[in-house]
């Protein structure tokens, strides 16, 4: 009697609270389907006189198709190359002690210290010398290894026992092989988290590709909506209609991954 | 390359074995296997470390030598020593934005961790819709600044916003907000930790899920009850993740940016004027590129110092293994 009390009453919060988490992705699909809406009055939750007109809007004013080919190939590119940077030095951080082993550690995360809009302007000149504005090489450069990655994982790694490697060992596996067949698949919540953390900040990042893709063929998607802006002095319901369209990918990713971070740690050789 | 000697590695796993328990000794293992050792830790090691270097760490360096200089971006840079920073740390404002700064982060750290914990342990427990139920606490972290800043600045707004006329039902008269200079901070921080959040709840699930049932199983069958096994099971063994979620939340926090740009843009009365929006307005509105790294670089040293202070504290409280 009590559990069920008490269950209810865990239902009644996390439903009260996830209304709440909705309500500003809700009323940016209904501002997206409501032609010639405006965000300074009070938002409504249906709309007057539904229509998709913005999104036909949406498509023709911005190159769209090539803008969602530059955003997946910049986000995957970098999405996959971070999980194998990342995990390869968190394997390090976690299992193969060398002096200074802390410092360096302290270095990868000494790059997250400092804020963007200062490091811009000398990486942009470096990015200059290198030859490679206007390219996705470019875009794509700057975040392919990531301290946040490499910190997570390495946080996940130090949970492993080390019976686990130990065992492997005396079976004559030597570093690559307990990386690949004990570490990777044991941390697999923890890849997946990063996969789609990795994947929603290069996916959104628009500073960056803003100052480096200067041809508009190449704009990634953030950078191609804040475009709208100037042009037709703000139209919030084509505005919104991207917003809806840069939300569903990383969504799918989202769900997609959840069953890769909840889906624990049985039958991956750990009980 | 695979196949590294049985005994190296051996070593090599004791080894690491020692250096966590806080002994020295080690037994310097035959000059081949150490070449091997050494090997194995580059190859690891250099596919992050060096585009880390050329473009987070070079740009770095390049910025602290900017800020010995005065620049406007466009014309020469012109020397000036440590000028920019003598002028910074006599100034009143930098104080004020290192003090907002820091209020942001002492109220947003405790409400986003403590939220994000009770979101992952509830939604890790056997609950029917779950999966969708996480999936809408997602939803924020993957929203945009300027549609989440626009929201809570009409939820907050102080004369028609949704909070305060729930709060006049109960006949209390709401504050003004960000409107007002003593609540704008304390509605940037609501507003940061609600988008959060989900980011907190995804990191903690993961833990949660490399907990091991055993440990629960023991637990129960010593008649441990609900909190108990939250307080000696759940909560050491999820010490590594909480450790990241702090280490990173202050990070993150000392640099906080967007949503205070979108929100408030630094008032009413400057009184939500952070660190990074002095840094940006000193380099696009006032055309001070050199004392904006130098800002910069002043941020860095205290994150730095802080980020230190939790490495040497973590023996106490964090579990690993």
């Amino acid at each position: 009697m009590t559990k069920a009390i008490r269950t209810t009453s865990v239902y009644v919060l996390l439903i009260a609270g996830g209304l709440v988490m909705l309500f500003p992705f809700l009323w940016t699909v209904v501002t997206s389907i409501t032609p010639g809406a405006s965000l300074t009055v009070t938002p409504q939750l249906i709309p007057e006189n539904p229509s998709f007109e913005p999104y036909f809007q949406l498509f023709s004013s911005v190159p769209f198709a090539r803008v969602i080919v530059n955003s997946i190939l910049i986000a995957v590119v970098s999405t996959l190359l971070q999980l194998v940077t990342s995990s390869m030095a968190a394997y390090v951080f976690a299992r193969m002690p060398f002096p200074g082993r802390n410092l360096v550690f302290l270095l990868y995360l000494a790059t997250m210290m400092i804020p963007f809009q200062v490091l811009i302007v000398p990486l942009f000149a470096e990015m200059r010398t290198l030859g490679l504005i206007n390219t996705y090489l470019g875009a794509i450069l700057p975040t392919i290894a990531s301290a946040f990655g490499v910190f997570l994982l390495r946080q996940a790694m130090s949970t492993v026992p080390y019976d686990l490697d130990q065992a492997a060992t005396l079976d004559g596996a030597g570093h690559f092989r307990i990386f690949f067949q004990i570490m990777l698949p044991l941390i697999r919540p923890a890849l997946a988290t990063l996969a789609v953390f990795a994947f929603l900040n290069t996916w959104n990042s628009f500073l960056w590709p803003l100052i480096i893709l200067r041809d508009p063929l190449l704009q990634t998607l953030p950078v191609a909506l804040s475009s709208l802006q100037g042009q037709y002095s703000t139209q919030w319901d084509v505005l919104m209609a991207g917003s809806v369209i840069s939300i569903i990918p990383m969504f799918a990713l989202y769900v997609f991954a959840q069953k890769y971070i909840v889906q624990g740690v049985a039958g991956t050789g750990l009980k | 390359m695979t196949t590294v000697p049985l005994r190296s590695a051996s070593t090599d796993a004791a080894d690491a074995l020692r250096v966590r328990g806080g002994g020295t000794q080690r037994r310097t293992p035959p000059r081949g296997k150490r070449a091997k050792y050494t090997l194995t830790v580059l190859v690891f090691l250099l596919p992050s470390l060096i585009p880390l270097l050329a473009f987070v760490f070079g740009p770095m360096i390049s910025a602290g030598w900017t800020s010995l200089h005065s620049w406007n971006l466009i014309g020469p840079m012109e020397w000036v020593g440590l000028d920019n920073y003598a002028d910074l740390l006599t100034d009143p404002a930098t104080g004020a934005a290192f003090l907002h700064t820091l209020y942001y982060i002492v109220g947003y750290l405790p409400l986003v961790y403590v939220g994000g914990l009770a979101l992952a342990l509830a939604l890790n427990s056997k609950l029917k819709g779950r999966s969708l139920l996480r999936g809408v606490y997602f939803l924020p972290v993957i929203t945009s600044w300027v549609v989440v800043a626009l929201v809570w600045r009409w939820l907050l707004n102080p004369s028609t916003g949704v909070v305060n006329t729930v709060l006049a039902w109960f006949g209390i008269d709401g504050p003004g907000w960000w409107a007002d200079p003593a609540w704008a901070m304390p509605s940037i921080i609501l507003a940061s930790a609600w988008k959060d959040l989900g980011f907190v709840m995804v990191i903690l699930l993961a833990g949660l899920q490399s907990i091991n049932a055993d440990l629960y199983e023991a637990a129960e069958l010593d008649g441990a009850n609900w909190w108990q096994r939250l307080v000696h099971v759940t909560m050491p063994m999820l010490s590594p993740s909480t450790f990241f979620v702090i280490v990173l939340s202050l990070i993150n926090g000392f640099q906080v940016f967007d949503q205070v740009y979108v929100m408030t843009a630094g008032g009413p009365n400057n009184a939500t004027q952070v660190v990074v929006l002095e840094v940006y307005d000193l380099t696009f509105r006032y055309g001070q590129a050199g004392m904006a790294s130098a800002l910069s670089w002043l941020l860095f040293i205290v994150i730095l110092v802080v980020t230190l202070i939790q490495f040497y504290g973590q023996r106490k409280w964090v579990n690993y293994d």
